[in-house]
């Protein structure tokens, strides 16, 4: 389906409209918070939308992919390119400060800098990951695996609760 | 044959390779020791599938058949698949995982690492991206083999089993052809004997940390490049392949 007028958005609107889609896991931040959505352009009547997946088997990749075209074509943008971008790789550094604090306020232990896993095999020191719920700094990793491919499971040894943690990749 | 003909062949061993390891970690799903480990072997499985998909998505556009990714994944018989002999290997108990999966990881990483350097922007992408996450699964796999090697009297005795056993099978990870070759002088696929001398370095380092011993290198299971596997990757495929088969088109 072509669209039958010119497009009436700049690229700085619809990133603006980009910025509302929620990661569907982590609803607290956007997929532009993420650093999912890596460049807008308009050519030739077209919008071309550039993302990079997460993980390379995340699902919600297909999920993002969904909702940008569900949200531009609500916003009169009937046709929306997409295209990914494998290169430069996702990486949690891209993720902002503020983006870092959402993860914390929803519950989620925010990346922490320069803890990159890159600890190939038995290099790297332990890091303190302080606790969601009550800040303590007496917690434990329970698995560098958790319910999706971007979480790692830690449990607070002073309140006892577990909580994940967005790991460094 | 052309280098595009070179570079279809190579994309279906990564392909391969991903896809069988994805598929057999999958087999673990609800049947782990633990319930983290249930959990990080099915999200070491997702990872290869990503990366499966990944590989048949990019080939589907480099053969321009008209196929999908599902097409490679699901369509295809036991001789038209070129993953290496070691990831069809059954799981057996999770010493038996453990050590495959450590020794196909150690080789990832390295494969991957090397394949940074191609000058092919899709190899280069693919391996920048799936060396990070390769990274945390030979952590994973390489820390349980230290637990277990070094651990009780039962664990130290089955984890040198397995790994005794898979040895045969490890040569074929780095197996190349005419095709592979030409590729790896034109800059494209890695050297092998690189990765395979920095492989060698890693597992005698956590072999040696886990107080186990590196079985002396005998005849080497091959094959793979050509279509030609065990038996086990039949059943393998049976059970993968079973709905596509048995009800053609189906669709979500």
């Amino acid at each position: 389906m072509e669209n039958t007028s010119e497009i009436k958005l700049t690229v700085d609107e619809i990133w603006a409209i980009l910025d509302t889609i929620p990661d569907p896991e982590v609803p607290a931040i956007s997929i532009v918070e993420l650093g999912v959505v890596r460049k807008v352009s308009i050519a030739s009547n077209v919008v071309t939308v550039n993302i990079t997946p997460t993980y390379s088997g995340c699902p919600a990749t297909e999920r993002f992919m969904q909702d940008i075209r569900d949200f531009l074509k609500i916003n009169g943008i009937l046709e929306v390119n997409i295209v990914m971008q494998y290169s430069p790789a996702w990486t949690t550094n891209w993720l902002s400060d503020e983006a870092k604090e959402k993860l914390r306020v929803y519950g989620i232990a925010p990346p922490i800098d320069g803890t990159e896993d890159k600890g190939f095999l038995f290099q790297s020191g332990p890091k303190v990951v302080p606790c969601v719920k009550c800040n303590s700094e007496n917690t434990e990793l329970s698995s560098q695996f958790g319910s999706t491919a971007c979480k790692a499971l830690y449990k607070c040894n002073d309140c006892l609760e577990p909580f994940e943690y967005f790991k460094c990749i | 044959m052309t280098e595009n003909e070179h570079i279809i062949h190579f994309l279906y061993r990564l392909g391969d390779n991903s896809l069988i390891l994805g598929q057999r970690l999958a087999e673990w799903c609800s049947k782990g020791p633990t319930l983290e480990e249930d959990v990080a072997l099915t999200n070491i499985s997702l990872d290869n599938f990503g990366q499966a998909r990944m590989i048949f998505s990019h080939l589907a556009e480099l053969e321009a058949n008209g196929k999908s990714e599902d097409d490679y994944a699901f369509k295809r018989n036991e001789r038209e698949f070129y993953n290496a002999l070691i990831v069809e290997r059954p799981n057996g108990h999770f010493g038996d995982t453990i050590a495959r999966s450590f020794l196909f990881d150690a080789f990832q990483f390295h494969f991957y690492k090397e394949l940074t350097k191609s000058t092919n922007d899709f190899l280069a992408g693919l391996a920048g991206k799936s060396l990070k996450e390769v990274q945390y699964h030979v952590r994973h796999s390489g820390e349980w083999i230290v637990r277990l090697g070094d651990g009780t009297e039962e664990s130290k005795e089955k984890i040198q089993e397995s790994i005794n056993s898979l040895w045969e099978y490890t040569g074929d990870m780095f197996a190349t052809d005419d095709q592979i070759n030409a590729l790896t002088k034109a800059g494209i696929a890695p050297d092998y004997s690189v990765i395979k001398y920095n492989w060698y370095k890693t597992v005698e380092e956590v072999l040696y940390r886990a107080t186990l011993k590196k079985p002396e290198d005998g005849f080497m299971q091959n094959g793979s490049l050509n279509g030609l596997h065990s038996e086990f990757l039949g059943h393998l495929l049976g059970d993968m392949q079973y709905l596509q088969r048995a009800y053609p088109n189906a669709e979500w």
